[in-house]
């Protein structure tokens, strides 16, 4: 360990990039099917 | 395979396939967190940052992986004329992408207490960097296509030129000199100690079920958004 740095502040910030990430690419593809899907449904009752 | 080129089949199988990869991904990945951050020892050299191995090595495995999908569906596309594999395609670039970005992330966060640096240009790490850059280029050229409206095979041979990139990535730690460790996992053999292994495999399993999850979802909302254009294509043609 380097600079007095706590291992886990490190461990924390990496666990902190990977659930963000990985959450906000879920939500983001869970609505953009969902919003598809609903144009497609709307296309379809014209 | 060809029987799987039929959308109203594929849609069929995806609708309850979704569904069961991404909670079982989010199930089992939590839980392998959890089981890295609470239940593994401190490594004799590296310490408590060990822990960020769990979810670096899965998401490097899963940015490769993607780059891996596009290839195989691409080759598929350009073959075949699988209706579905050029999408496939596309639906695996912005997932790739952002488990290439949170590796790249996550290992800078594991070097600087490591190796005392955030980022070196060695052969790993530059090679995984150039694949973002190659996601992105394939994220911009596949985007431009699909605008202009008219089929073409661009995206799909730009996808096998840079599947050239993946085993560069795979034998970099081996071709060249480097801070990275050399495979710790190979084909039936295995450097790491069973305490860090199986939380290991557990994260990955857990992260590729989500990843397959997300792929789906993204294959649906793009077959969706082709499925209701050419609809109301037809009815604009219709109404004239």
């Amino acid at each position: 360990m380097r600079e007095g740095l706590d291992q886990w502040d490190f461990v924390i910030a990496a666990y902190a990039v990977t659930v963000i990430g990985t959450l906000l690419l879920v939500v983001w593809s869970w609505l953009a099917m969902r919003a598809a899907e609903k144009r497609r449904e709307d296309a379809r009752k014209k | 395979m060809h029987g799987f080129a039929n959308p109203a089949r594929f849609l069929r199988i995806a609708r309850w396939l979704t569904p069961v990869l991404v909670l079982s991904g989010l199930a089992l990945s939590t839980a392998a967190v959890a089981w890295g951050l609470t239940n593994v020892p401190p490594d004799r050299l590296m310490g408590e940052t060990v822990r960020i191995l769990f979810i670096h090595v899965p998401s490097a495995w899963l940015g490769m992986g993607g780059w891996t999908t596009i290839a195989i569906a691409s080759l598929v596309e350009l073959v075949w004329r699988h209706p579905l594999a050029g999408i496939a395609a596309r639906a695996a670039a912005v997932p790739g992408a952002a488990f290439t970005a949170i590796c790249l992330a996550t290992g800078s966060i594991w070097g600087r207490p490591t190796w005392g640096t955030w980022w070196v240009w060695d052969g790993r790490l530059t090679s995984m960097l150039v694949l973002l850059f190659l996601y992105f280029a394939y994220i911009a050229l596949s985007g431009a296509v699909s605008r202009e409206g008219a089929p073409s095979r661009i995206p799909a041979i730009f996808g096998l030129v840079g599947a050239v990139n993946v085993p560069i990535i795979n034998r970099s730690v081996v071709w060249w000199n480097s801070l990275h460790q050399p495979p710790s996992l190979t084909m039936g053999k295995s450097a790491i100690d069973p305490v860090f292994l199986w939380p290991l495999l557990a994260a990955t399993i857990g992260f590729s079920l989500l990843f397959g999850g997300v792929i789906l979802m993204r294959m649906r909302a793009l077959l969706a958004d082709i499925q209701a254009e050419a609809r109301l294509r037809r009815k604009a043609l219709g109404a004239a």
